[in-house]
């Protein structure tokens, strides 16, 4: 059983008891629970995929105060899963938005928006307030951050994570079991980090996850039910499988163990290795810009194009003449490649096309030089007519 | 003796896109060196340069964390599951050690 002590409010008006009535006719929330949310504060952190339902569902739910942090702008590649934002929100605050759609869901929700990003210096401060908790974060960095803040003032926090197919829940409540450190260390260190592993992401699977993170916050306001503490639900969409895994805590959990080591909030962008050149392994290699590389075309130079994205990004948009030898492919076709040709090597953004140009430099190509930018850039600044992704 | 192994989504473009592997071993450390003896590319992927498992990867005998049993030397038995549970976020993930 949660234990959350959220005194009820004096009372629900007419209206209130009217639009909570599904609720208040079930005896798990009855009017005693429906002033328990009333009375609740969460905090989402994160106006995106997975704070898109709980935010949403929260709202409706009758939570009293919704905080929530972002600091992004609506783009168009968010509305495939970020349902909070219409397309005529496309270049408004997210927070501006999110707060819009649940003002038009539930009108009695106070939104507290926090255009910021969360960081060591405010994040106590900011969390202080609130009884919970939900972590809509897709970076690691805030994610330990989110976790020691919740660890050291007491606080659920309610997790989700997502990749592609792929989904993760718990709630880390270190008063009552472990915390996000006790099942993870450590953070990938940055070299397998990369920008090139933007992954994608069903559009649905944050739907689905996001809103177990809205049930799990519900249930602890409410007190009621077995929550997900010390249980780590995995979430395989593509062949439909929930599975659930014991998390203990951790005896020697440098946050919440018996000894803890960290005992404020710390450099997390340090901890997780994210700093400086470190993060940009592409800036060392030869590069080109896409206006320059139109010239060569133009000019008729001899080179060879090597596109070293994945066939399904090729099909999206190519660069005329370019040859196709996914990243992970180059080792075992690199005998495709003559180290007598020019060669420009690109991706989307330049980032693998950094790695492929690294590779091939250590393998003796010397006329090789990175399209910086990649097809983004090719279509931002020559051909304006390609499809951007 | 057969075991189950679940891989991950991120490590799937690593076992020929296999959700899951059958591996004849007594022990954890069996069925890992199994795997990635089967799969070379999935080895620096579970692995440090020590050889042992990274910090970022979890692994589960059926719903056990093997940490909290006895690590690697953790026996299987037929009709066990092992999981690979390693962790994730949004954009980045640990699918990508490309060189």
């Amino acid at each position: 059983m949660a234990t959350l002590t959220i005194e009820p409010t004096p009372q629900l008006s007419n209206d209130e008891i009217l639009r909570y009535s599904r609720h208040l006719i079930m005896p798990e929330v009855a009017m005693e629970g429906q002033l328990k949310l009333k009375q609740a504060k969460v905090l989402c952190i994160g106006a995106g995929g997975l704070g898109t339902p709980l935010a949403l569902y929260l709202a409706a739910a009758g939570v009293g105060t919704l905080g929530i942090v972002d600091f992004d702008v609506v783009d168009f590649t968010n509305l495939q899963r970020q349902v909070i934002h219409d397309t005529d929100d496309v270049g408004r605050p997210k927070l501006e938005s999110a707060r819009d759609t649940i003002h038009d869901i539930n009108p009695n929700v106070e939104v507290i928006p926090y255009e910021t990003h969360l960081t060591s210096e405010n994040a106590l401060d900011i969390i202080k307030d609130y009884d919970i908790v939900a972590d809509g974060t897709d970076n690691f960095p805030t994610r330990y951050l989110v976790n020691d803040a919740c660890v050291l003032l007491g606080k659920p926090n309610v997790y989700g994570s997502i990749f592609r197919f792929e989904g993760q829940a718990s709630v880390f409540y270190a008063q009552k079991g472990p915390c996000y450190r006790c099942l993870y260390p450590e953070a990938p260190p940055p070299g397998l980090v990369p920008s090139c592993a933007e992954g994608g992401v069903l559009g649905v699977l944050p739907g689905i996850v996001g809103s177990i993170q809205a049930l799990e916050t519900i249930k602890l306001i409410l007190g009621k039910g077995k929550p997900l503490i010390g249980r780590l639900l995995l979430f395989d969409a593509l062949n439909l499988k929930f599975r659930e895994l014991k998390l203990r805590k951790n005896p020697e959990c440098p946050v919440c163990g018996p000894h803890p080591t960290v005992t404020e909030l710390i450099d997390y962008e340090q901890f997780c290795g994210i700093r400086g050149e470190e993060y940009f392994p592409d800036t060392k290699v030869p590069e080109i810009t896409a206006k320059e590389l139109k010239q060569m075309m133009d000019e008729k130079k001899p080179f060879v194009l090597v596109d070293v994205r994945e066939p399904h990004e090729y099909q999206i948009c190519r660069i005329d003449g370019a040859k196709l030898i996914p990243l992970g492919d180059l080792p075992k076709r690199m005998h495709e490649l003559n180290s007598a040709d020019n060669l420009v090597v690109h991706c989307r953004m330049g980032a693998r096309s950094a790695r492929a140009v690294e590779f091939l430099m250590k393998s003796g190509f010397k006329k090789i030089h990175n399209l910086k930018g990649g097809v983004l850039a090719w279509a931002h600044d020559v051909d304006p007519s390609m499809p951007r992704y | 003796m057969a075991v189950k192994v679940v891989i991950p989504t991120p490590l799937r473009q690593y076992t020929g896109k296999k959700d899951s592997v059958e591996i004849d071993a007594r022990t954890v450390g069996e069925a890992l060196a199994g795997l990635t003896s089967q799969f070379g590319d999935l080895r620096k992927h579970l692995f440090n340069e020590e050889g042992n498992l990274r910090s970022f990867v979890n692994v589960y005998v059926n719903d056990e964390d093997i940490r909290f049993l006895q690590k690697s030397q953790t026996p299987v038995n037929e009709n066990d599951v092992i999981s690979i549970v390693p962790s994730i976020a949004g954009g980045f993930s640990i699918r990508c050690i490309c060189t």
